[in-house]
């Protein structure tokens, strides 16, 4: 019989898969997309996309997952393709390797930020009166100022930090499945989640901290997120000129004096935009249905993976419901309530409207902190949460690459982890080089951390729901499971979801690269392809360029790797011949 | 914060940690778990033969 690595507990499966999912984007991302695109509205699309996206495809994984994992496979290729028993197969499961290798490439540079901050805080170094100050000890930390200028290692740089993180992932991915992801997962969750509590807690009872400020206080920042029915101030430049949103208004204070304000003069008014509105804009529901994704990792090639290390007696139904609800949770109930309330109440709107992932994360909290009672405290606590929780991403991502490098080569753990290790770092090397503007990162981000998850998930759902077929996935599904996936999926699991999908990607590309927005709005070619190709009066970034030079060498790397494992050759001649 | 407001995050947030909760109860509570062996292979990881 074959050796096998294998997972040691149910629930060490499940706290593994979880801290794959809970990540930056639970604590960062979720609360700013609900903030952005208004609590109730946002939050009904949000269940929507979870229930007809989320939960199909994770069960999909899971599904397929294990399934390869019983014709002796463990990396994407090798499973997509006994699964479908075709060579495109493996072609199609390369995409599995790329997406966690490239993410991994800058998902580190990231979780060194987190650490770097933790230990500036506690160290009492991140003393901030404005964001203009933290935006500057940010952009000398990561090197955002030049390139190259991110690889001191003083205690406010990153670059030792990244050795760290990098020599912390990789002890642990060596250890194996069982020792290393396992062992780490199983004590980080519960002590992310306990130290997110106490954070939760400080926060909600911050009140007003600000006494020359009572307006910004928690219960109006908890106001802006969850809120169903946006209260703005609109403005026109003149009596003919459409009407332009300046501001949300949430406190009852700021709508009494821009209420005022708009009696006193025709160009300005306060409207409401109720939560059926709201959903009318394809834009929230692009929005709900991306952050679904990124959140829960799927896509990614990693649950499929993990989940190729059960046994066919192992229940995954519920497995994958309780991996699911945990990253939920997290999101919701601990990421939904800390970060934008926090930040409301000591800034107020200006300084968490419109702020993305980084903005809100690494240059408002940290002054949010640093003027916060024990603020040094919290924001090691906070900084910590975020990179106990990169760490268990970043183990994720490692174990597909891991497990395609000796299954395709033929080698054992010690020579994929050597193998992979130089390939990261190289491929790190280059991210953290090109820091100005982060634009190598954001670049890597956007092709492969955004826009492949969608070409992956897709095809995922596309082998379950038609070339596997509805009733044999279930019938696989359902082995050893505890609880039944209701009927009603079969139906989302064959027709909604890879329809949902697909219009999603259709829109992503309309909106999100071409800049064509069929509901209105200002029409852009996106700054991703023309930092590629040029045009709207802008020259091609050469940065930009290499990055996606980068994916395309690993890329086509990995492709001649999988056409030419005797491994997967074998396989399917076997098949064949049976 | 609005009387909806407070709906929609009290809902949400009630709805995602009961499920959360459920989940576990039962991972924590299944008799199968008492009895469940995931672990194939108790073997030291590193360096392992490959097949």
């Amino acid at each position: 019989m074959a050796i096998t690595e294998s997972w040691n507990s149910r629930l060490g499966v499940i706290l593994a898969v979880s801290g794959s999912a809970v990540g930056l984007g639970n604590f960062l991302r979720f609360p700013g997309q609900v903030a952005q695109y208004g609590g109730g509205a946002f939050m009904l699309a949000y269940f929507i996309s979870f229930l007809i996206i989320g939960l199909p495809i994770c069960w999909a994984e899971w599904t397929m997952g294990r399934s390869g994992g019983q014709h002796g496979f463990n990396s994407s290729p090798g499973i997509l393709q006994a699964i479908i028993k075709h060579p495109a197969g493996k072609y199609l499961g390369v995409i599995g390797v790329l997406v966690p290798l490239i993410i991994y490439l800058y998902y580190v540079y990231i979780e060194a930020w987190c650490l770097g901050y933790s230990l500036n805080f506690i160290r009492g170094s991140m003393e901030f009166s404005s964001i203009d100050e933290s935006t500057n000890f940010w952009a000398t930390f990561i090197g955002a100022g030049a390139d190259g200028s991110a690889l001191g290692f003083g205690i406010s740089e990153v670059g030792g930090f990244l050795i760290f993180c990098f020599a912390l992932n990789f002890f642990l991915i060596y250890r194996g499945l069982s020792k290393g992801i396992e062992f780490f997962c199983t004590y980080a969750m519960p002590a992310l989640i306990v130290i997110a509590v106490v954070i939760l807690i400080r926060v909600l009872t911050l009140g007003a901290p600000d006494d020359s400020r009572p307006d910004r206080n928690i219960i109006n920042g908890l106001g802006y997120l969850w809120n169903p029915t946006k209260v703005v101030l609109q403005e026109r430049p003149a009596a003919d000129a459409p009407w332009e949103t300046v501001t949300e208004i949430v406190s009852p204070v700021a709508l009494a004096t821009r209420e005022a304000e708009a009696a006193a003069s025709s160009n300005l008014q306060v409207i409401e935009i109720g939560i059926f509105e709201q959903m009318r804009r394809p834009g929230l529901w692009l929005a709900a249905a991306g952050q679904i994704f990124f959140s829960l990792s799927v896509g990614f090639g990693v649950i499929i993976t993990y989940a190729s290390y059960l046994k066919k007696s192992d229940d995954i139904v519920l497995s994958g419901l309780s991996a699911t609800s945990a990253n939920e949770f997290c999101e919701v109930s601990l990421g939904g309530l800390i970060t934008i309330p926090a930040a409301y109440a000591f800034i107020g709107i200006a300084g968490v409207a419109g702020m993305g992932t980084f903005d809100l994360g690494f240059k408002v909290l940290p002054m949010v902190f640093s003027n916060m009672p024990f603020g040094n405290l919290f924001g090691f606590l906070f900084f910590f949460l975020l990179f106990l929780a990169a760490v268990t991403s970043s183990l994720s991502m490692l174990q597909p690459v891991i497990a395609f490098l000796e299954e395709s080569l033929g080698i054992n753990r010690k020579a994929s982890v050597s193998i992979l290790g130089l390939i990261t770092a190289i491929g790190s090397l280059f991210v953290v080089y090109f820091s100005a503007d982060v634009k190598a990162l954001d670049t890597l981000d956007f092709w492969i951390g955004t826009f492949m998850l969608y070409i992956l998930a897709t095809i995922q759902i596309i082998i379950f729901g038609w070339i596997i077929g509805i009733d044999e996935g279930f019938r696989q599904a359902h082995q050893g499971a505890s609880m039944k996936i209701p009927n009603i999926y079969r139906v989302l699991m064959k027709y909604v979801t890879p329809a949902f999908l697909l219009i999603i990607i259709s829109f992503f590309v309309m909106e999100n690269m071409l800049g064509w927005t069929p509901w209105g709005g200002e029409s852009e070619v996106s700054s991703y392809v023309t930092d590629l190709v040029g045009g709207e009066g802008k020259e091609p970034n050469t940065v930009a360029r290499m990055s996606v030079g980068l994916i395309a060498i690993v890329f086509i790397f990995l492709t001649i790797i999988t056409a030419s494992s005797s491994r997967f050759k074998n396989f399917l001649n076997r098949e064949g011949a049976q | 914060m609005t009387v909806g407001g407070w709906l929609v995050m009290i809902v949400s947030v009630g709805t995602v940690t009961g499920l959360f909760a459920w989940c576990i109860y039962k991972v924590m509570t299944e008799k199968k778990i008492e009895d469940h062996h995931i672990h194939g292979l108790d073997i030291d990881t590193p360096d392992q033969p490959h097949r």
